[in-house]
């Protein structure tokens, strides 16, 4: 179902991936510079669209937002600059890389606190483990009286379909 | 008068499914057997009860009852006859009563064959289940009623969706919910487990052929989901990291570090607790996902503000399944006995290093997924979390994940070797180097990330034959013996081996396509001529013509190669009479395992057509990867020990252990 309203989103703005959207008539005459606004593009969000980047977008502001980037760079901007432009003008919103700050802090380090954490809670685990010399408990073998039941049914009437493997 | 007997069938369903709900769980109190197997003959009775429904609502879209609200907003009297029957769940209630069809389904399956668990855990896992379905029946009663009707009936519909008119939507979505709703079966064992207070590696082996199958129908789901949108959406593209998207990956993650963990739990009596919680999350995911798609939330935090009826009812059976089945793991977890010592250095260790690296995976997904809804409710703040964060974030987590996964098996229980491993991998190495050395070499002054990460690839993929090699001591004794021991190899073996190089063979996928693709974008006039990655590709003509329910125009390109004809490809744009909406249809050549990809785009005045072709080297593997997987599992389900099932719990721990 994912896909099917992943696709409603995409029919509803017409997005894309690589190229997609990029027409034609809006491509640099200088490949240097088209390939520093592909780059671009692909970190900028289309905003009218559901998590889509500019470079995959069929959206007219899609379109308007690539040209843009084009005559920044076209005008000398460096690739920081034209972020900043863009920033200044649409907000973070458009980034689809968020900046490092006060509200994104959390985002960032999350993933690798996850993995710390985990392996921090497995190493004391082990430690504590090791130390209170725990030997395997006995207890979790021993079956239940409705299991013992089974058992001498099964024992007595000599069940083949029962085996075990 | 079908639909109100769809209507009322599953009326009926919600009724038995809270008869499941209760009546098990006292007879298990009073150690009642009659009470208890209730619980069978109920699941059993509303899986046909929902069937009804079911059927009755393919009924209503086959013969275009317009009378019916859903088959009006979705259907249309000149769709062909497999869009009619698939356009069932391409909307909100239909597939929301799929989704309850399979949980039925599910919870039919475990009555019928059943019938070696515990009759007081058998109990308990159906009453869990009835609980979910009877949260969902009313949810569909309530609030997304399929067999509504209009007063006065249009003479024809409004038509599907038309980017959804097409096969993936008859594979797709069932595929998807086999594996999201699969997983409820593990949280029924889960839940039941912690009920009784009472788990054992029984239970794992009885868990974990359940979760095999939710399992590789979720992979088989999701590669199939993904090709789809790579063929049909024409930009080519295959993964965006769209929460959509991330919603189905994440109980992926997490039912994947759950195979794993049920493995220790199984074989070695350990991980116990962990392998609960898991239990509880991977559909916890499955049940956030629902609530992400189903919900609105996604469009937009207002959006869902200003609808809430739905959101809000599923935000509900959210926090109701997971905040309870957390609180009853927090408060009874602790009642369970731990058992299974083991070193760091071991096959367990392996195993819980993997679920270490999924589970924070699949953190990271959800962190980036939800963070943007937190800030924004939270402080009103708007920020975009896309693809670029993902790359950044996930990548990272799963390379060193990918260079452990040969270790794993090679490791021995209890206790590995790990300098032993190495030397067994010594081959992989071998290979994995001059993989990184000929791609680097061929492609100099390229991406230096490339190289590396295809020679990750083959050594996975080499690890894992090597695993095999080893365990049928190939090279070491003579060829016969070495193939004979190969047939008597146990099937979940050689389904490690499989899924194992799975994941390779997709990460070369992954890696060719995002760096060595080559586009051409231009607009082209018959008998133009673009050339790319060797390829000529000519624009023979443009013409339109009629299908069912649409127009089209197409275009015929000539491939040639070397100046050699090779095939004509004809992509097209059809445009959509009732939903006034075009879809692009792009055409695919496949040259073994890369493809040549031709979109469309608009046609300009004076005749000239915008035209974006692709070569996607080995882009082919990015899914054959994942059916390998799913084949993988699909040997392990085969495997006579999970055939066979449990019935003597501690005897045949000792007798599989002998075995290894």
């Amino acid at each position: 179902m994912n896909r099917i309203l992943s696709c409603l989103f995409v029919l509803v703005v017409m997005a894309g991936s690589p190229a997609r959207a990029v027409q034609p008539d809006e491509i640099m005459s200088d490949p240097a510079k088209e390939a520093r606004a592909r780059d671009l593009s692909r970190e900028l969000r289309c905003m009218v669209c559901q998590n889509q980047s500019i470079d995959d977008s069929e959206a007219p502001l899609a379109r308007d937002l690539r040209i843009l980037v084009r005559e920044r760079i076209a005008a000398g901007d460096s690739d920081a600059q034209v972020m900043d432009f863009l920033v200044a003008r649409y907000g973070e919103f458009v980034l689809l890389k968020p900046r490092l700050n006060r509200h994104t802090w959390l985002l960032w380090l999350l993933p690798p606190l996850a993995l710390a954490g985990g392996g921090f809670a497995l190493w004391s685990l082990g430690r504590r483990r090791a130390k209170s010399g725990a030997t395997e408990d006995t207890a979790l073998y021993k079956l239940t009286a409705e299991e013992e039941a089974r058992l001498e049914r099964l024992i007595a009437a000599g069940s083949s379909s029962d085996k075990p493997d | 008068m079908i639909a109100e007997a769809g209507h009322y069938a599953l009326v009926l369903a919600l009724a038995l499914a809270l008869i499941q709900s209760t009546l098990p769980i006292l007879g298990s109190r009073w150690r009642d057997a009659a009470l208890m197997n209730v619980a069978r003959s109920t699941a059993i009775a509303q899986l046909m009860f929902v069937a009804v429904s079911f059927a009755a609502l393919i009924t209503l879209h086959v013969s275009s009852d317009f009378s019916v609200v859903n088959v009006f907003e979705n259907s249309h009297s000149m769709k062909p006859l497999i869009y009619k029957i698939t356009g069932v769940w391409g909307n909100h209630e239909g597939s929301m009563l799929l989704w309850v069809s399979i949980l039925a389904l599910f919870g039919g399956l475990v009555a019928m064959f059943g019938n070696n668990l515990p009759l007081s855990l058998r109990a308990h896992v159906l009453a869990v289940q009835a609980w979910v379905a009877s949260a969902f029946y009313l949810f569909i009663l309530i609030t997304s009623n399929p067999f509504l009707r209009i007063a006065n009936p249009p003479i024809e519909g409004r038509d599907l969706n038309p980017v959804l008119q097409d096969i993936g939507l008859a594979v797709h979505p069932p595929m998807l919910y086999l594996g999201y709703v699969g997983f409820s079966i593990s949280f029924s064992f889960a839940v039941a487990a912690l009920i009784e207070g009472r788990i054992d590696a029984a239970w794992a082996r009885w868990v974990r052929p359940w979760t095999l199958v939710a399992w590789i129908f979720l992979t088989l789901g999701i590669a199939m989901g993904s090709y789809w949108a790579y063929y049909e959406l024409g930009w080519g593209g295959w993964w965006f990291w769209d929460p959509v998207e991330n919603a189905s990956l994440m109980p992926w993650l997490a039912g994947t570090a759950l195979l794993h963990s049920l493995v220790v739990m199984e074989k070695r009596n350990a991980l116990k607790v962990w392998t609960i919680l898991l239990s509880i999350l991977a559909f916890s995911l499955s049940l956030l996902g629902t609530f992400l798609v189903r919900s609105g939330v996604l469009t937009s935090v207002h959006a869902f503000a200003t609808d809430p009826t739905r959101g809000v009812f599923i935000l509900l059976i959210l926090c109701i399944f997971i905040g309870g089945s957390l609180s009853l793991y927090a408060w009874r977890a602790s009642a369970l006995k731990q058992g299974g010592l083991f070193a760091p250095i071991s096959r367990e260790g392996a195993l819980v290093l993997n679920n270490l690296f999924l589970t924070s995976a699949c953190a990271t997904v959800l962190v980036g997924t939800l963070y943007p809804l937190a800030l924004e409710v939270i402080t009103g703040d708007k920020i975009s979390v896309g693809a670029p964060f993902f790359n950044l974030t996930f990548g990272p987590l799963f390379l060193p994940l990918m260079i452990a996964v040969p270790f794993g098996p090679l490791l021995a229980w209890k206790r590995g070797d790990l300098l032993g491993a190495a030397q067994r991998l010594i081959g992989a190495g071998v290979a994995a180097l001059i993989a990184v050395a000929t791609v680097w070499a061929w492609t100099l002054g390229g991406s230096t990330f490339a190289p590396l990460a295809i020679g990750l690839a083959v050594f996975v993929i080499v690890g894992a034959l090597s695993d095999l090699a080893e365990r049928i001591g190939l090279f070491r004794v003579p060829l016969g013996t070495a193939l004979q021991r190969a047939g008597g190899l146990p099937r979940s073996s050689w389904g490690t081996v499989f899924a194992h190089a799975g994941v390779g063979i997709a990460l070369i996928g992954i890696v060719c396509e995002t760096t060595w693709n080559s586009e051409y974008i231009g607009s082209m006039k018959p008998a133009d001529v673009a050339r790319i990655a060797g390829y000529e590709l000519k624009l023979d003509g443009v013409r339109s013509s009629q299908g069912p329910n649409y127009r089209e125009m197409i275009a015929q390109f000539s491939v040639r190669s070397d100046g050699r004809l090779l095939d004509t490809m004809t992509p097209s744009k059809r445009n959509f009479t009732t939903r006034g909406s075009t879809t692009t249809e792009a055409a695919l050549l496949t040259r073994g395992v890369s493809q040549l990809y031709i979109s469309l785009g608009d046609i300009a005045d004076d005749g000239r057509i915008a035209v974006r072709i692709y070569h996607k080297p080995l882009v082919l593997l990015i899914w054959f990867g994942p059916v390998l997987m799913a084949l993988g599992g699909m040997l392990s389900l085969s495997d006579r020990r999970l055939r066979v099932g449990a019935p003597k719990p501690a005897k045949s721990m000792r007798g599989l252990q002998a075995a290894e």
